[in-house]
């Protein structure tokens, strides 16, 4: 086939016909979304207090937030990470009042009033806090995707003091999944701090 | 999730003028959140109970109050629960992670819905999701179904291990209805089965909170166990699971509680067996004739047969444990 078989006259029509098309699904979108407002309740957005690694944020987020989000996309603390999404995997693991919780599952306006931290507020300062040396030091991780949550639930899982054997450290980090299976790496750690 | 609503309510009184059909109560989140993303749970107004609702474990003359706001993880720490209700705080490490026993809430725990993956995907037919659409799970994927109690209607099971324990150690649920009446519930008929009416799970009257579980003061203290058997060593769902507790006294069991979780649309008591084993000496054959009785009375899908001899041994090796463990 050449070209000669294309006219001018088919690339007018033709273009034409494709800008029409292009049109409507974004006339379509426009009356989804005022028939959404119209039948949906219309999304409420609140201004929530937040304190997190020690420092007040005030911002304006909608009721649906979660934590995670909030953290991630509000704060710009891209440190917990979304893996499921759905309290299954651990990897948006952060403390709330010093306590291990998944951010994924909480709702930012349930947080006011509480203190958050992640693994942004775990170091101090250049200094790495001792359960982020003791990964380094054992490979306790690979692509690291995991790693922000499994060391939010290690740290807590050591304050909690479920570290009498390998297989209570394995119970008590069973909420943090690793696909790369980096987990001796992870139980080593837990095993240096604790002993610490 | 669909847009709704938040409101955070300060007192119980103020939860129940603020209710509404359409409104959910929020306590922990764990289950609510997860189904609002699925769109399963559509709210058009969310509650948030965590400041309204008690959340202290009070031990009485007769038994202990839990404050319906403890969080699971409370149960498993508390002394008196560890010195007099231990099969509580076993039941409630076999289930969930660490994460979510910290934030999930006792009162919630009984409120969670079912895991039967037809329920949470909302492009099959589900009766308990849907009234009236069918149910996807018989003859479809009944691995995980119930064996015992369920019908055409409905085939889920209750996912819950704390409810297996209330349910072994006849608890009560204290709840306040939209009304301010004070109302108590015996665990036995706080959930149902299916029934006509599978998308109810339990028989809390409609717009009313849960305020505490009450357990009352039992001898099971000494010899009891929980057994879940899953498809990994730890946080799953149970395929069956077993809450077993005997009171033993001058080599004679006096008296026996014996309950199951992933085989009913609730938890289920093994009444004929316990009354089997009342009056009998402890041994490995009363234990497995405990178990036959057990299984005698189950009826399980084409697809979920295996879990028939897994329950039996689960019972027996229950029982046993009952005298090797504490």
């Amino acid at each position: 086939m050449t070209k000669q078989h294309y006219s001018r006259r088919f690339f007018l029509k033709s273009s034409a016909a494709f800008t029409a098309l292009a049109a409507l699904p974004a006339g379509v979108k426009a009356f989804y979304v005022d028939m959404e407002n119209v039948v949906l309740p219309v999304r409420q957005m609140l201004p929530l207090k937040i304190r997190v690694n020690r420092q007040e944020y005030e911002v304006q987020a909608d009721s649906r937030t979660t934590l995670l989000d909030l953290l991630r996309e509000n704060l710009g603390l891209t440190g917990s990470k979304k893996g499921c999404d759905h309290g299954q995997c651990g990897a948006c693991t952060v403390h709330i009042n010093g306590e291990r919780a998944l951010s994924c599952l909480t709702l930012a306006a349930m947080v006011p009033g509480q203190e958050v931290t992640t693994i942004e507020g775990l170091a101090d300062g250049d200094e790495l806090h001792p359960m982020q040396q003791a990964f380094i030091e054992c490979d306790g991780f690979q692509c690291g995707y995991c790693t922000p949550g499994q060391i939010m639930s290690a740290v807590a899982c050591v304050k909690e003091g479920h570290t009498g054997s390998v297989e209570e450290i394995k119970e008590f980090m069973s909420g943090n999944l690793c696909r790369c299976g980096a987990y001796n790496g992870i139980v080593q750690s837990i095993q240096k701090v604790a002993a610490r | 999730m669909r847009p709704f609503t938040f409101q955070k309510v300060n007192t119980a009184a103020e939860a129940l003028k603020e209710k509404k059909a359409e409104s959910r109560f929020i306590a922990g989140g764990t289950n609510l959140v997860d189904l609002m993303k699925k769109h399963v749970a559509l709210p058009e107004a969310l509650l948030d109970v965590s400041a309204a609702l008690p959340k202290a474990i009070v031990r009485g003359a007769k038994g202990i109050s839990i404050g319906a706001m403890a969080r699971n993880t409370e149960l498993t720490l508390h002394k008196d629960i560890l010195a007099r209700y231990p099969l509580v705080a076993r039941a409630v490490l076999a289930g969930a992670s660490p994460q979510i026993r910290n934030m999930a809430s006792v009162g919630g725990n009984l409120l969670q819905r079912t895991r039967c993956p037809y329920f949470y995907d909302v492009t099959t037919p589900c009766n308990k999701r849907k009234p009236g659409s069918g149910c996807s799970a018989l003859n479809g994927a009944e691995r995980m179904s119930a064996i015992v109690g369920y019908n055409e209607q409905c085939v889920a099971v209750h996912p819950s291990d704390l409810c297996v324990a209330l349910a072994a150690l006849d608890a009560e649920v204290k709840v306040l209805t939209p009304q301010r009446k004070e109302k108590a519930i015996a665990f036995r008929e706080f959930h149902k089965l299916p029934e006509a009416t599978p998308w109810q799970d339990n028989t809390l009257p409609e717009n009313a909170l849960i305020t505490e579980v009450y357990i009352p003061e039992n001898p099971f203290n000494k010899h009891f166990s929980y057994l879940k058997l899953r498809d990994r060593t730890s946080y799953a769902f149970a395929l069956v699971s077993v809450a077993a507790a005997l009171h033993i006294e001058n080599g004679k069991i006096r008296a026996a509680r014996l309950a199951s979780g992933g085989v009913a649309h609730k938890p289920w008591r093994w009444y004929d067996a316990e009354a089997f084993l009342k009056g009998k000496a402890p041994s490995e054959a009363v234990f497995a004739e405990a178990a036959e009785r057990v299984v005698k009375s189950v009826k399980p899908l084409k697809g979920n047969a295996f879990k028939v001899p897994m329950l039996k041994g689960a019972v027996e090796t229950a029982l046993q444990n009952c005298l090797t463990l504490h």
